[in-house]
């Protein structure tokens, strides 16, 4: 069917283009009645370029701020160069180890925990007997993934109050004695931090790896079942083995995104209280750009980040082309 | 085939556990929403006591009638509204017209479009330069903002490429022999029977304009623009440090309503759109996260 669209001819152009002539100067020119031809295809994929050229590489252009002394008055390209003062400047930054320390903990720690959970639901959601209690546990699970990050503050807020549902739990069993203001301890934060965002996305997350189980021939299970395999063999040798190119991809992914945190939530659960535990680089940025205008600074956060990031995409891609020949270029 | 149905002892305790398990799964999903259902419809002060878990002490509908009537909240939700419907319709038809043309294997420069939307998937601007951006285009204290620098996504592009590859060439063939021109063929002929993917990107984007809180804290000023999440955020980020009293009041007509209850009665109201539309859409945005995660 692909083939067929390939080699379609346009209905109006096709007889004026034969193969003979498409050669030098005269493909050249066939090329361009081709796409006069196309005028109307090619103005909805320019418009496209368009948007993307303003939109997508303007602002990547606009990183060699970080490079120069921006201000509002004068424009990006008027700005004089600095060279590697904004770089030198972060890495003297005291609050620096801090901020690497909070971004790689909750990514680390998102990783190790949060990566796996999805799967292992997807695995032992799969085993579910019953259809409709399947679908419906499934429905059940996206939920959480359509609430916004502020709604879903106010739920912890509520939560974690002073006379809220965990401090009258464990005041009632005696382990507290005063309520605790957990959004308020640092030390609380990484647990607050992980534990929602595992609550929040556990069900979407596990999506695409059932889409991927439910791709698995029934015939596999009935020929491992005629070898004797039991209920946690079968899930160990059939279906996990189904989803392992998904796990990689997601898992180089994954592992590119360590020095990206998940600002919405961020944003929402920081505080000045807790801040020596919230403060992460897309925090970080936020604050020197945004509340505090040092534009160019915040660009070289940015660039040194995007850099580190791509690097780690590179490695995680070619590790997972070595151990299991799956990657993603 | 009875043969094979027949389970072991061990299987029907294994299937019992799993079930269990799931149904703790559910409850655990469940009930944090639940938690906060029923103190909205609770009486505000007495829920300031605490103690309510699983039905409201003192129903009411105070909070809710609070919330419809401040101004400053209906007004925050008329902007979600109007920024999710007009956003979703600007996104879908940009992206789909735009998806349109790359999916044509015979577009002059088709590789080279790609390659260009390509490099957007792994490379960006960041915070900084996107901002500066839109501040010289004029796009602060602008309605626009909400609309047009996520008018268009790659990522949602080559769902909706993957998807019309797959279309029968035969469909167009007719209208072209008309004389039907590409755009017609888009309109009349593409879109229609494209359905299933509008509706999942549509979903997707709705729920990514519905939700969104920080275009509204970094672009809008005016609080005559900003959306129910971002004014909820302003609420909800200042008592979360119990540290700051009630800033935000709105108009809370009577002595029963706390700046608490109206925040989770407005809470309870922004969500349930989301809440009713997601489940019948189950089924499409399925196959858009195994188009998506395939492809991207």
């Amino acid at each position: 069917m692909e083939n067929k669209r390939n080699t379609k001819q346009d209905p109006v152009m096709g007889p004026l283009i034969p193969a003979s002539i498409e050669t030098g100067s005269g493909r050249k020119h066939s090329l361009w009645r081709k796409f006069v031809a196309q005028r109307h295809l090619q103005t909805m994929a320019l418009l496209g370029v368009a948007w993307m050229i303003v939109f997508n590489y303007i602002p990547i252009y606009g990183l060699i701020i970080s490079f120069k002394e921006y201000n509002i008055v004068k424009s990006i390209a008027e700005a004089p160069w600095v060279g590697l003062q904004h770089f030198r400047e972060l890495f003297d930054d005291d609050e620096l180890p801090n901020v690497i320390r909070n971004t790689l903990g909750i990514s680390l720690i998102k990783l190790i925990i949060g990566f796996p959970l999805p799967i292992i639901f997807a695995l032992f959601l799969n085993e579910v007997r019953s259809l409709r209690y399947k679908k419906a546990i499934q429905t059940i699970s996206y939920l959480p993934h359509f609430l916004s990050w502020v709604v879903l503050g106010g739920i912890l807020a509520t939560w974690l109050a002073d006379v809220g549902i965990i401090n009258s739990i464990l005041m009632a069993l005696h382990l507290i004695d005063q309520p605790i203001t957990y959004l308020a301890e640092p030390s609380y934060f990484w647990t607050i931090i992980i534990s929602s965002d595992i609550w929040k996305e556990l069900g979407w997350s596990a999506i695409i790896y059932l889409a991927a189980i439910a791709g698995v021939s029934p015939e596999m299970y009935e020929a491992a079942t005629i070898d004797g395999a039991g209920r946690f063999q079968k899930m160990w040798f059939v279906t996990l083995p189904s989803v392992r190119g998904t796990i990689s991809i997601l898992f180089i992914l994954a592992v590119s995104g360590v020095l990206s945190s998940n600002f919405d939530q961020i944003l929402v659960l920081r505080n000045s209280l807790n801040d020596s535990a919230s403060n992460v680089i897309d925090y970080y940025i936020y604050q020197t750009g945004i509340v505090s205008n040092r534009f160019s600074y915040s660009a070289a956060v940015t660039l040194v980040k995007a850099v580190i990031a791509l690097i780690l995409l590179l490695i995680a891609n070619q590790v997972s082309k070595k151990i299991n020949d799956t990657s993603l270029f | 085939m009875f043969a094979l149905k027949r389970r072991t002892k061990g299987e029907v305790i294994f299937d019992i556990i799993n079930n269990l398990v799931m149904l703790c799964v559910c409850f655990l999903t469940l009930y944090p929403i639940w938690y906060v259902l029923v103190n909205a419809f609770n009486d505000g002060n007495d829920a300031m006591l605490g103690g309510i878990y699983w039905w409201p002490r003192i129903i009411t509908l105070k909070n809710f009638e609070a919330v419809f009537a401040s101004p400053g909240i209906m007004l925050a939700m008329a902007i979600t509204v109007a920024k999710t419907v007009v956003g979703v319709a600007v996104h879908v038809f940009f992206t789909a017209m735009v998806a349109y043309a790359l999916s044509r294997r015979d577009l002059v420069g088709g590789k080279i479009y790609i390659l260009i939307g390509t490099v957007t998937l792994f490379f960006n601007g960041g915070l900084i330069p996107t901002f500066l951006l839109n501040r010289d285009l004029h796009l602060l204290d602008n309605f626009l903002v909400y609309i047009i620098p996520v008018m268009f996504s790659f990522f949602d592009l080559i769902i909706f490429m993957t998807f019309f590859r797959e279309i029968p060439d035969g469909l167009d063939e007719a209208a072209r022999i008309d004389g039907a021109n590409d755009w017609s063929i888009l309109l009349r002929i593409v879109l229609p029977v494209s359905m299933p993917v509008i509706a999942t990107i549509a979903l997707f984007h709705g729920v990514y304009q519905w939700n969104d809180y920080f275009t509204g804290i970094i672009y809008i000023n005016n609080v005559d623009l900003q959306p129910i999440q971002t004014y909820l955020f302003r609420v909800v980020a200042q008592s979360s440090s119990n540290t700051m009293m009630t800033a935000v009041q709105g108009s809370a007509a009577t002595r029963t309503v706390t700046s608490q209850s109206i925040k989770l009665a407005t809470m309870v109201v922004t969500t349930l759109p989301i809440v009713f539309v997601y489940p019948f859409l189950q089924r499409y945005f399925v196959k858009g996260m195994m188009i998506g995660s395939i492809k991207g």
